[in-house]
């Protein structure tokens, strides 16, 4: 990376003092370098302290055996066997996978399509609220309602009891059933989100371009696959990221909506048994290797999705 | 993450919120084809309107059921509990809610601690971002790079040995284990902060600097004000962030008069079961209905906030 491309801007330069005292310049641009180390004091230590240091000691104890009373010793791969062999952990990693790949591409697509109806109306602001608030509501309560939504004897069941003609079926207590309805909670509550960026996103495509495609003969359909979607690409690209990275660590969701990680163990993520080994059985050394685990999938995933970045990003040149 | 998306993340975030400030006044908006085809298109945005509607109302279902629930008696919900609407509206749900669980004191403890997160982000991540963004120090370019890459680390990859660490410090069933750690530790922010100082122009700073002023002068009277609306919107993520966070006070705090809201609510389920549902969801409609009144209050900053940050490269 060149200085200008990570905006170590040359402000100091500028605005030195006179050109005729060089010694007071000298003693200007030394105290000025102080100020940058007093300006990051404060997030490099605290970062240093409480992210950098717990993640040393996490690479470390995944090394180690403690419950924390007894003394510590060293059982060099051992957790990491124990984890990839553990039947719990492949239900985790399973149940993880399955999360972010059905909710990221429902859940992006959805909000794509949200987003450029909405981008086609004059008044939007209704819609935005409606769909927004879910977002800015507790995970915490979204899982309580409908847990409540699930319930045998409510609306979800028995709807689909009488128009299928089936048994009411039993959303939480089903282990099929379970992940599916623990995927509906997390689009229901993420898709007001990406519809603002992504509306945003698509606000952010100078008319011009459009109106070009338009003279040139574009219809609707054209539009959005042609211009529209390559122009928002940038925009999702970023958000199926996080979108993904976020699923990998989905917790608050499934540890509400059905209790013990749901039947037969069928809700049961990552972030959820890392919970479990480290706070319910104090297994610190296991718990540490499954969130060594978690990290290593969470980069091999965002390096993957970097690599189809090249296939399918379209960057605007020499932008608006 | 910023190497590979320069036109998002190098310099083009004061052009996206000045776009997205169209999200709440779309009255605005640039319409250029205001030509034939008129009612065809009037058709479509009628069409457009009743989809719309059905989806958003889908959208908000939940909390409407929420609420007519929470005025049901245990008797209709246990023997009609297909009905919609409570007959007869009984408050009664809301009143033992609040009787049976601090909520009062969860919502000042999540109020305050809210505050304090908010208004040490905002102050030690805009210092640390102008300092990236404008000072030259040696080793500057290493630790923002260090910056950048601990973004990478999800917090629930160092859970435990953060708490261990919290435990050491004494901050087990204690705020401070909410509030410092999180104000001082956001590289998030930092980056967003980075991103906002660059695009101000430098010669607000230039004039100041031949006077002689120091950096700290010119960081505190001439940078901070220019940066009010980039401190707006991280206050806003930030504290929608802290206050919706759940995992981490679940970990933390033992003692139910240190409780946060989603905390409380999540103990509340657990200790009054699920047969009396229409209690829960008037404990849930406790928790949720002043952050909905709040949001249709905030609306237009809260989306222009969330769409800042989702376009300037969360």
């Amino acid at each position: 990376m060149t200085a200008s491309a990570i905006g170590i801007a040359d402000a100091a330069s500028v605005g030195a003092p006179s050109p005729g005292a060089p010694r007071a310049e000298a003693a200007w641009r030394r105290r000025d370098r102080r100020w940058g180390y007093v300006f990051v004091a404060p997030q490099m230590i605290g970062m240093g302290l409480f992210v950098l240091v717990p993640f040393i000691a996490a690479l470390v104890l995944a090394f180690a055996q403690w419950d924390g009373l007894t003394p510590l010793s060293w059982v060099g791969f051992d957790n990491f066997k124990t984890e990839l062999t553990d039947p719990l952990f492949g239900r985790a990693l399973i149940n993880t996978m399955l999360i972010a790949v059905v909710t990221v591409p429902i859940g992006l697509g959805l909000a794509v399509v949200v987003a450029v109806a909405l981008e086609r109306l004059k008044t939007r602001t209704l819609y935005l609220g409606l769909f927004f608030a879910p977002v800015i509501t507790s995970s915490i309560a979204v899982a309580m309602i409908w847990q409540q939504l699930f319930r045998t004897d409510g609306i979800l069941s028995r709807a689909i009891s009488s128009i299928f003609h089936v048994p009411a079926p039993d959303w939480l207590g089903d282990p099929h059933l379970a992940l599916i309805a623990v995927c509906i909670v997390t689009i229901w509550s993420s898709l007001g989100l990406n519809v603002v960026i992504f509306l945003a996103g698509l606000q952010n495509i100078s008319p011009s371009v459009i109106e070009a495609a338009r003279i040139d003969g574009a219809g609707a359909v054209a539009l959005f696959f042609r211009i529209r979607l390559p122009l928002l690409s940038p925009v999702l690209f970023f958000s199926s990221i996080i979108a993904f990275i976020s699923s990998l660590q989905t917790f608050d969701i499934v540890f509400v909506l059905v209790a013990n990680a749901g039947p037969d163990n069928a809700t049961r993520t990552i972030v959820y048994h890392i919970y479990d080994l480290g706070f319910g059985k104090t297994q610190f050394g296991v718990a540490s290797a499954a969130s060594i685990l978690l990290l290593i999938l969470t980069l091999v995933i965002t390096a993957i999705q970097f690599g189809f970045q090249k296939r399918f990003v379209h960057y605007e040149e020499g932008a608006e | 993450m910023s190497a590979p998306t320069p036109r998002l993340t190098d310099g083009t975030l004061p052009a996206a919120t000045d776009s997205t400030r169209a999200l709440a006044a779309p009255g605005t908006a640039f319409r250029p084809h205001a030509r034939p085809g008129r009612t065809k298109r009037r058709v479509t945005a009628t069409i457009l309107h009743v989809v719309l509607l059905l989806a958003g109302l889908a959208m908000v279902y939940p909390f409407v059921w929420m609420i007519v629930t929470a005025f049901k008696g245990l008797p209709q919900l246990l023997n009609d509990p297909l009905s919609f609407w409570p007959t007869p509206w009984t408050p009664g749900n809301f009143v033992d809610a609040w009787n049976d669980a601090p909520f009062g004191q969860a919502y000042v403890n999540s109020i305050y601690i809210a505050i304090l997160v908010v208004i040490g982000t905002l102050i030690t991540a805009s210092m640390a971002g102008y300092a990236f963004a404008r000072i030259r120090f040696r080793g500057s370019r290493f630790m923002f790079v260090i910056f950048l890459a601990t973004q990478m680390i999800p917090m629930q990859v160092t859970l435990i040995p953060f708490y261990l660490l919290m435990a050491k410090l004494g901050w087990v069933d204690s705020h401070l284990s909410l509030i410092v750690p999180a104000a001082l530790a956001n590289p998030f922010a930092v980056f967003l902060m980075r991103q906002f100082v660059l695009s101000l122009p430098k010669e607000l700073e230039e004039a100041a600097l031949v006077d002689g002023a120091g950096r700290w002068r010119i960081f505190w009277s001439i940078v901070l004000p220019n940066l009010r609306p980039g401190l707006g919107a991280l206050a806003i993520i930030v504290a929608l962030g802290t206050w919706n966070n759940f995992l981490l006070p679940l970990v933390m705090l033992n003692s139910q008069d240190l409780f946060t809201v989603p905390l409380l609510l999540q103990s509340f389920q657990g200790q009054f079961g699920s047969i009396n549902y229409g209690l829960i969801m008037a404990a849930s409609a406790v928790a949720t209905i002043p952050m909905l009144i709040a949001f249709v209050i905030g609306q237009r900053q809260i989306l222009n906030s969330m769409a800042a940050s989702g376009l300037g490269g969360r």
